[in-house]
């Protein structure tokens, strides 16, 4: 790799322009920014910050008595996300690629510090680290970004090099054993959403990396059948197990179990066409959906926001969604596929789970919605995966 | 960038990548699919579903309306006390779910704290009485006995006492004013039932499980008008039941106010009057049974003539209402509703029906004119009259010789009237009735109002009856069967008259018509219905509809809703024979069978009219009857087992017109003791501010009159060992007198519990006085040979 490719200088792609001319020629790096991601991905962080400020402000017990409390944070996390963005951007997603054992091995790390008496158990997970200042990390969303920055490294080597058109058997090993270390570790905080994720990433990776038919089924059927020991061997924690009964009949105990996704359908079937308005929501203000500013905040908008609020957080995301689709297929190298597959895998599978249990489809696991829930890590770690896919989007050759 | 090898897409990548594009937008279109199956086309439930989440019903009772009597004072109101209550809302923002409250609290009410906080805790199923039952939103009552002192304390020191109220609260009140009771009229609350609830629960009042509904009386007749509408405040509330906003607010409506046209002093003297005179009656002796009256029921109206208003309505044995307040308790129950207390609980002056015997007789005398026969006769009035082989004797077997219908009125001459029925028997057929019998002495009973309801505004008026063809007929389907299993041709009585009828007790016959022309027989009618024919000769022939209520006043005195009375029906007579009959029924007060009770009466000021009645009752003592109107009122008064209709009810009756004119016993009419010489045409005023204006009433009307001494009552032995005073008196068997004052000032729980004891101890104590009251029959007899005692 050059030095040049990995600069965004944009000096380096014409003649000397002046100012906001050079800023918006042609073949600028603004003008090379997927603009619909990033759009789509800051309104979303902005709608999230006015849910959330909708779904706390009155929730003393958590705000400290500010209701701006999450509001102001909401935007801290975004505005740090964005500058995130910018650095990845910046640094270049191939530049990123020398840095990814480092990455990886930092993440793994964290995760690892989760499970010593550092870590904190919030809602059952034992994922937290708590920093202090009201702030705390949850690793494992950073381990999403470097499981797929690892096993994009390790996948994309040869095939990037040209010596082989797919990844063999045992380079697809490798890319396994790399993404199990942290998930096992993941597992057992335990934070099952997240590793559920992670498999879905995992599967996407694998996909989108060309490797064999086998791996894909193979993993598919490991996957049904480590499902049925798990729950056979009871390794599942009680509440687990209840979440999952509670999604498969809601109606068994609406005062206990059932309670989140009664009132999680309550709140956004009495939303309509256009929702009670924005912070006018009953069930909202009387705080009847738990975990509303983080899991449940899809809940907010279905109520307050109707089904046209909920219908534009699917349609943005469905745009990030579709224009990372768009750069997983026209880079060029394979490095940049996989890590865009990647995040899709990510981001699709973490929306649908999240908008699903509220929307009473899916079980109920504690996993953030993109940029809408609030917390940091996670709201890091979306933005993270945004600037990869606008370095991937910049970095691909013009005239492809 | 062009020295970057391009490595070439692979086509199984790209296809993996558009399956994986096509993945993705499938997961999003079933997450748009699935909002719009919730929000669109379930919206509405869970719209539903969320506002029964969030919003809580407070109510708060509306205060039942008072009754008053014509002249503002109550008889039926609220009393104030002191509740305290615990908002539990308030009490589970505290750390401690408010314990420490509770218990200062206790400590304040001198209470136990776990006494306290029982009283909070909600009912489940594990949790056992005392718990609070109702919506948790509801302050809950912990005590209902609080003394101002304690009350002041815990308002004083609000900020030590959070969530806790002592407010006054308004429990129903039967305050009894001047000792007049009106139990059965007023009749009573109690709580509200289960469908009720159901029932009025998406109506816009709905009840609360707090209460109560009229069961009888004006409570149940107005019971719309008195109760008002509770006011339901919708609180939005969150998760934790804290209130989040007030949704929306509909106000408490008191209830109206109902204003009757009862007056509580002449009711006070009708009770009392009655009640004396069933006292008296007991210690009469009865030549006929050979034994003391019993004297186990009676009743007594006093109505306006011109309009069909109650003036007073008597019943005994009565009871006291206070007993429901507050729950009645089961022993209470059984004891009101029980045969030993004779149920005290009929208004026997609607639901009390016998034969009305000879004050029936103004009836056949219309409907002897209406036949065709003149007023003037002249009749013969035989001491007996035969029919076949049977013999119906005049009482006492008098003979008056040849008479007009007057004359016959006025000395009650029975056989006078067999004859007319008789013949109008015979000329509609006999034992073989034409088609079209005209029936005129029955059609004239059913012209006069009888055999159905007068309409009072009462509930459960009984209509007594006619017995006429159409009933003997209905009456033969119905029972031929037992009467002809039971009947015997040479048995018992019972069974010769079961054989009878089993015969021919489809037909009228002859003895029938005979027994039917002085009110005999199966004739029943009502102390109202009488009340009202009587008052319908004093007003020239207007049969009204009685009424109690006068006028329904809103709880500002606003909105007058006047209760009009209703004429139902006109006499059928003309205004001729009206003029004769009445002059024939003062004849009766000045020279007839009434005339020893209505000696030196001011007629000429005040024209009495009167009619008595002794009716017979087969197996038990006679019946007294006593009907008599002025120009204003009408008072009919009954007396079951009580005697004759003169000798009974005489002095009673003589007694409530005195009070109402002023009459003094030597006939001087002084207008200043007159209690009502007129009938109250004004409504009482009620305030914007719902005060009430009302005059001041004596403790007791019935001492403060002159003429209330016992001498009055020229059947009472004066000299008896046992007074008036007597308290035994009152324990006769089978009444439950009037509550006194004294108990009313007790608290509610020990009145129960006296009541209680009442009928036990009140029970068969009369033996010795049945001995003590011979003297006073002699002296009886001794008068009644010097008088003209006819028929009754």
């Amino acid at each position: 790799m050059s030095g040049g490719v990995n600069s965004f200088h944009v000096s380096g792609y014409g003649p000397e322009r002046a100012g906001w001319t050079r800023v918006f020629a042609r073949d600028s790096l603004a003008r090379r920014l997927d603009w619909p991601i990033l759009l789509s991905a800051t309104a979303l962080s902005l709608l999230g910050s006015l849910l959330v400020y909708s779904a706390t402000r009155n929730r003393t017990e958590l705000n400290q008595g500010d209701p701006y409390y999450f509001l102001v944070r909401h935007w801290l996390n975004t505005g740090i996300g964005l500058a995130l963005m910018i650095g990845t951007v910046w640094l270049g997603h191939r530049a990123l690629r020398t840095a990814v054992p480092l990455l990886y091995g930092a993440s793994v790390f964290l995760v690892l510090l989760v499970l010593t008496p550092l870590g904190s158990t919030i809602n059952g997970a034992h994922s937290w680290i708590k920093l202090g200042g009201g702030f705390s990390l949850q690793p494992s969303e950073f381990v999403k970004v470097t499981i797929i920055l690892g096993m994009a490294m390790l996948l994309a080597a040869r095939v990037d090099a040209g010596d082989k058109p797919y990844p063999d058997h045992r380079t697809v090993l490798q890319a396994l054993g790399l993404a199990v270390v942290p998930m096992l570790i993941v597992m057992l905080m335990p934070d099952l959403g997240s590793v559920m994720v992670m498999v879905i990433i995992v599967l996407g990776v694998l996909l989108a990396s060309g490797a064999s038919n086998r791996w894909i089924f193979g993993l598919l059927g490991a996957g049904a059948i480590g499902a049925i020991t798990v729950w056979q061997l009871g390794v599942l924690d009680e509440y687990q197990i209840n979440r999952f009964a509670a999604f498969a009949n809601p109606e068994l105990d609406p005062a206990g179990v059932g309670y989140n996704t009664n009132q999680a359908r309550i709140a956004i079937g009495s939303g309509g066409l256009t929702g009670s308005g924005l912070f006018q929501g009953s069930q909202t203000t009387g705080q009847f959906v738990p975990e509303q500013q983080t899991d449940f905040v899809f809940t907010v908008a279905g109520e307050e926001l109707g089904f046209v609020g909920g219908a534009l957080i699917i349609g943005l995301l469905g745009v990030i969604l579709w224009r990372a689709c768009r750069i997983a297929r026209d880079t060029s190298d394979l490095y940049g596929t996989i890590v865009a597959a990647g995040i899709v895998a990510w981001f699709a599978f973490q929306s649908f789970e999240n908008i699903g249990m509220t929307l009473g489809i899916m079980p109920v696991t504690g996993l953030p919605l993109p940029f809408v829930s609030y917390g940091g890590s996670s709201m890091f770690a979306v933005w993270l995966a945004v600037g990869l896919l606008q370095s991937i989007k910049v970095q691909r050759p013009m005239s492809a | 960038m062009t020295n970057i090898p391009e490595t070439g897409r692979s086509p199984r990548v790209q296809i993996r990548l558009v399956v994986i594009q096509v993945l993705v937008l499938s997961l999003l279109g079933t997450l748009g699919g699935r909002l719009w199956y919730l929000q669109i086309r379930e919206g509405d439930q869970y719209a539903k579903e969320a506002s029964g989440n969030h919003v809580q019903q407070v109510v708060q009772p509306a205060v039942r309306g008072s009754i008053l009597d014509a002249r503002g004072v109550p008889l039926a109101d609220n009393e104030t006390r002191l509740v305290v209550s615990a908002s539990r809302t308030d009490l589970m923002k505290m750390k401690d779910d408010g314990e420490a409250v509770l218990t200062k609290l206790a400590g304040v009410l001198g209470m136990t704290p776990k006494e306290v906080m029982e009283k909070v805790r909600l009912c489940d199923a594990k949790t056992p009485q005392p718990c609070w039952n109702g919506s948790p939103y509801q302050p809950i009552p912990i005590t209902d006995e609080t003394t101002p002192k304690q009350a002041l304390q815990i308002r004083e020191r609000a900020e030590d006492f959070p969530g806790i109220t002592a407010e006054p609260q308004a429990v129903r009140r039967y305050p009894s004013p001047g000792k007049a009771n009106t139990a059965q009229v007023l009749g009573y609350l109690s709580p509200v039932t289960d469908e009720e609830i159901q029932e009025a629960q998406d109506t816009s009042s709905p009840y609360l499980r707090s209460d109560q509904v009229g069961r009888s009386g004006l409570e149940r007749q107005y019971d719309k008008q008195l109760r008002g509408k509770a006011g339901v405040t919708r609180y939005e509330v969150d998760k934790l039941g804290r209130v989040i906003g007030q949704a929306e607010a509909d106000p408490t409506q008191p209830g109206a106010n109902l204003v009757t046209s009862i007056d509580a002093r002449v009711q006070r003297i009708a009770e009392y009057e009655l009640n004396e005179a069933m006292k008296a009656a007991r210690k009469e002796h009865d030549r006929n049974t050979n034994r003391t009256y019993e004297a186990d029921s009676g009743a007594v109206v006093v109505m306006e003539a011109k309009t069909g208003r109650v003036v007073a309505m008597a019943s005994n044995p009565t009871y006291d209402p206070n007993a429901w307040v507050g729950g009645i308790s089961s022993k209470d129950y059984a004891r009101l509703t029980g045969k030993k207390s004779n149920y005290p609980l009929l208004n026997r002056a609607i639901q009390g029906q016998s034969a009305p015997g000879s004050i029936f007789k103004v009836i056949p005398t219309a409907a002897a004119i209406n036949a065709g026969y003149s007023f003037e006769g002249p009749y013969a009035c035989t001491s007996s009259y035969s029919i076949g082989g049977q013999v119906f004797k005049n009482f006492e077997s008098q003979d008056h010789g040849a008479i007009s219908l007057g004359r016959a009125l006025e000395v009650s001459c029975d056989t006078v009237f067999y004859r007319l029925s008789h013949e109008e028997w015979k000329r509609d057929g006999g034992n073989k009735p034409k088609k079209n019998a005209k029936d005129w002495f029955y059609k004239t009973a059913h012209q006069f109002g009888l055999g159905k309801e007068t309409g009072i505004d009462l509930p459960n008026e009984v209509t007594g009856r006619v017995p006429d063809r159409q009933w003997k007929l209905d009456y033969w389907k119905a029972n031929k069967d037992a009467w002809c299993k039971y009947g015997d041709k040479d048995g018992s009585y019972a069974e010769k008259i079961a054989y009878e009828n089993c015969l021919e007790g489809n037909r009228l016959r002859a003895g029938d018509s005979v027994n039917y022309s002085i009110g005999q027989g199966d004739t029943l009618v009502t102390p109202i219905q009488m009340a009202t024919v009587y008052a319908a000769l004093a007003n020239g022939g207007t049969l009204h509809s009685p009424t109690v209520g006068k006028a329904v006043i809103s709880p500002d005195g606003k909105t007058v809703t006047e209760i009009e009375p209703e004429a139902y029906g006109k006499l059928p007579i003309t205004k001729k024979t009206l003029a004769e009959i009445d002059e024939a029924l003062e004849g009766v007060a000045t020279r007839g069978t009434a005339a020893w009770r209505f000696g030196g009466w001011p007629q000429d000021e005040i024209p009495m009219h009167a009619k008595t009645g002794t009716a017979e009752v087969h197996g038990k003592q006679t019946t007294s009857w006593f009907a008599t109107y002025t120009e204003d009122y009408s008072i009919v008064m009954t007396i079951s087992q009580g005697g004759t209709g003169s000798g009974a009810s005489g002095p009673a009756v003589r007694n409530i017109y005195n009070a109402l004119y002023g009459v003094a016993e030597d006939g001087t009419i002084d207008k200043k003791k007159a209690l009502l010489p007129e009938p109250q045409k004004t409504l009482p005023k009620v305030g914007t501010d719902g005060t009430i204006k009302s005059p001041k009433i004596p403790k007791d009307p019935a001492e403060d009159r002159p003429t209330a001494s016992p001498d009055a009552r020229a059947t009472t032995p004066q000299d008896g060992p046992d007074g008036q005073d007597d308290p035994a008196d009152q324990q006769q068997a089978g009444t439950v007198p009037s509550p006194e004052a004294g108990n009313r000032d007790t608290r509610r729980r020990d009145r129960r519990r006296g009541g209680g004891r009442r009928p036990g101890d009140g029970g068969r104590g009369d033996g010795p006085r049945r001995g003590d009251g011979r003297p006073g029959c002699h002296r009886r007899h001794r008068r009644a040979t010097g008088t003209r005692r006819m028929a009754s």
